[in-house]
């Protein structure tokens, strides 16, 4: 041991200078900016859509873009949950794609690191689209990102179990509850949403706050404590399972499927499924408002196509119309059709719902659906994660729903 | 250890023992410097050249193993001190500016409402855990020790839970114990043991349980495979001489098992102990943290700032918090493991 000691000061200088030398090479990572004279052949693309039929539509439609413009496509699809934590990690090294998806919510966490270029640069027409769609890829006044199409969600009913109990769609939130009641026998529940300790659990309930007037700046409002205590409601008459709070939106398309849950509170990416089965009758109405002649306001999801600051003018030129051409008219509606998402042109509406009836009701919410970052912007993470602490709090019984809401906030 | 002793012991000794460097430091070496140069009139210089460059060589050995753990122990140990105390956000990746906070992200993260839950909770996860785990894994070595038919077919199939990643191990747990539709509850109905569905995951009361359980689960098979083998250590001699002073069953357990397998029960605990506090993925598959946080543990709330929150300089900080935890159980576990090799 002393022997050890003795010698431990050149030990030392060697650990010190080690430590040391990653920190030095990390700072010799930055790419090589090429000049932006010589053409362009090839752009890569990044985005999450690695599951199929999604990774073909996307790749056939990055393709064709990729032709019009006339560079090859370098995909690469990466799993939804790392897709950020792979973005900041390019973003130290400088090696962002040239074309980059993003989930609509972390367009203003990635654009406020300046990461991203405003597409105004390149001239693109932000003119159409539906002032959710604009406000989900707009930080600080300038668009960076657009969604080709978006989404929603609205509450499904089985139609065969409302007509058997003789129950009508519900429109308002004595409706909802009266019905949920109703509907729920044995080990059949009335409803299904799922009110999980993620985002996932945020966004369902924002529906129902917003729509009630609702806001995310403040929670604790009496219009949000209203939304909550429907929820608390809910789940405290058994109408809806108490395991809400720890289902995902999968989980939830389970129990309907499985004819569990008479009403379910969904999106319509579960549409392919559900059509799977051939013996459910399902039909789609807007989720219920507290008093009827309420606006319903959705929560807008949907992916959003940027262009990074890579350094290379001539490749971002190149990018700007890959990201263009994905937002056409035609591959709005071309894309829409398949992956059973809406055309986030709000003048492709009309046409759209008329060829697409099952997706009317999402056509309809979509037009005054809100961006979950329109208002907060960089902030929405921090404030998301209060929504869904208090939302637990109260469907437990651990503090009424204005209590839980009030205790969130001052967090 | 043994290394650095030998180069001690070939340090270049001046001749003269007590005026040397070497001799300086440490009069003791003085022994060895008067081995090896018995007159003192033979060429030194040249022999220092040659123990310079042996002590060289020996110095290059052990470079790839000091490269190795500067790279990928120091470094991200540093980083993370370092992230600690700066404002470390989104935009840091991209812009490289991460301006020193002091201690602000601590305070933050120590004044926060959810610590007091999350350290209880790491500590009521960490004892529960450790002792199912290590109370079922004893039983089982011992049970293990008698010789009967698909004795190893058994010992083997125990091992599973630890062959499984644990986003399956979670994913199907989970699945088991859903309230309306899990295995346990049906199980538990049809032997009429409750009526109703016992809310394992999303009662306040009972996820902390079932999620300790499942964590139980994982970590028999490490307990059962470290405290077999030190089992099988044990000569049979003395339990065969224990047996005609007539020790045996339970009193041959007391007297002659625990006290042989005491070195070997230390270093299975503070295992046991450092790698239960930073569970992460299970409680993340089993509940997120929920219901209401009360399966929130500072891993996963670290976890939760860092990458869901983008707070990275408040996730590195709570997780500092418990690397000095974990610390301290290590640095018991050096201890125990020395005492182990000394005895």
């Amino acid at each position: 041991m002393k022997s050890a000691l003795r010698n431990s000061r050149p030990l030392a200088v060697a650990v010190t200078a080690l430590v040391g030398l990653p920190i030095l090479l990390s700072g010799c990572g930055t790419a090589a900016s090429s000049s932006s004279t010589e053409p362009v052949s090839e752009i890569s693309v990044m985005d999450y859509y690695n599951n199929e039929p999604d990774k073909t539509f996307i790749g056939d439609a990055l393709t064709a873009c990729g032709t019009k413009a006339g560079v090859t496509i370098k995909r690469e699809t990466v799993p939804g949950k790392s897709l950020i934590s792979k973005v900041l990690q390019q973003s130290s090294s400088k090696t962002l794609p040239d074309v980059l998806m993003l989930d609509n919510p972390d367009l203003q966490q990635i654009a406020a690191t300046g990461a991203l270029a405003p597409l105004a640069d390149f001239d693109m027409s932000t003119a159409d689209f539906a002032p959710g769609v604009l406000s989900a890829g707009t930080y600080k006044d300038k668009v960076y990102g657009l969604a080709p199409t978006v989404n929603t969600i609205a509450l499904f009913y089985n139609k065969d179990i409302l007509a058997k109990a003789g129950v009508t769609p519900p429109a308002t939130w004595d409706e909802l509850e009266a019905a949920a009641a109703k509907l729920t026998s044995g080990d059949q529940y009335g409803l299904a949403f799922n009110a999980n300790p993620t985002y996932e659990g945020t966004w369902q309930f924002l529906p129902v706050m917003w729509s009630n007037g609702g806001n995310e700046k403040n929670i604790d409002t009496e219009e949000t404590a209203q939304a909550l205590q429907l929820w608390t409601d809910l789940v405290k008459d058994g109408s809806v399972s108490s395991s809400a709070l720890n289902w995902t939106q999968a989980d939830v398309k389970d129990q309907f499927l499985a004819g569990k849950a008479a009403m379910m509170v969904n999106g319509p990416w579960q549409i392919p499924s559900l059509d799977k089965q051939a013996s459910l009758q399902y039909g789609v109405v807007k989720i219920p408002v507290r008093e009827a002649g309420q606006t319903v306001v959705a929560p807008l999801g949907g992916e959003v196509w940027t262009v990074p600051q890579t350094g290379n003018k001539a490749r971002q030129a190149k990018a700007a119309e890959v990201v263009s051409c994905l937002n056409s008219d035609e591959n709005q509606l071309a894309m829409a059709k398949v992956r059973n998402t809406i055309p986030s042109k709000t003048t492709l509406a009309a046409k759209f719902a008329e060829e697409n009836p099952k997706l009317a009701t999402f056509t309809e919410l979509v037009k005054t659906a809100r961006a979950r970052t329109g208002q907060l912007g960089e902030e929405w993470p921090a404030q998301a994660t209060k929504i869904y602490t208090a939302i637990q709090t109260a469907l437990t019984g651990k503090a009424s729903p204005s209590e839980a809401l009030k205790q969130a906030q001052g967090q | 250890m043994s290394l650095t002793t030998d180069l001690s012991q070939a340090t270049p000794p001046n001749g003269k023992p007590g005026v040397g460097k070497a001799g300086a430091r440490r009069p003791g070496s003085g022994r060895a410097g008067s081995r090896d140069e018995p007159d003192g009139s033979a060429p030194a210089p040249r022999r220092r050249s040659r123990q310079r460059r042996e002590r060289l060589f020996q110095w290059l050995f052990l470079v790839p193993a000091v490269v190795y753990m500067a790279l990928f122990f120091g470094y991200p140990v540093v980083k993370n001190v370092v992230m600690s105390f700066q404002d470390y956000t989104t935009a840091t990746f991209f812009t490289g500016e991460a301006p020193w906070v002091g201690l602000a992200n601590y305070v933050a993260v120590l004044s926060s409402s959810l610590f007091s839950t999350s350290l209880l909770n790491t500590a009521l996860f960490t004892v529960g855990s450790i002792l199912g785990q290590f109370v079922i894994g004893l039983a089982l070595a011992i049970f293990f020790q008698r010789k009967f038919p698909l004795n190893g077919i058994l010992r083997s199939l125990l091992l599973l839970p630890w062959l499984l990643p644990l986003i399956v191990s979670s994913a199907v747990w989970r699945w088991i114990l859903d309230k309306d539709s899990g295995a346990l509850n049906r199980f538990l109905g049809d032997l009429n043991i409750v009526d109703t569905g016992v809310p394992w995951l999303t009662s306040t009361s009972l996820a902390l349980i079932a999620v300790v359980g499942v964590n139980i689960w994982i970590g028999i098979p490490f307990n059962l495979t470290i405290l077999y083998g030190g089992l099988q250590e044990i000569p049979d001699e003395l339990y065969e001489a224990g047996s005609l002073d007539g020790a045996t069953g339970w009193k041959a357990f007391r007297h002659i098992t625990w006290p042989m397998l005491r070195p070997v029960v230390s270093v299975v605990l503070v295992l046991g102990v450092v790698y239960t506090l930073k569970v992460l993925d299970i409680i993340l598959g089993l509940t997120n943290g929920g219901p209401a946080n009360s399966t929130q543990t500072i891993a996963t709330q670290s976890y939760g700032l860092s990458f869901q929150e983008f707070k990275f300089g408040e996730g590195a900080a709570l997780g500092n918090i418990l690397v000095i935890i974990s610390l301290v159980f290590a640095v018991l576990y050096l201890r125990a493991s020395r005492r182990a090799v000394d005895e």
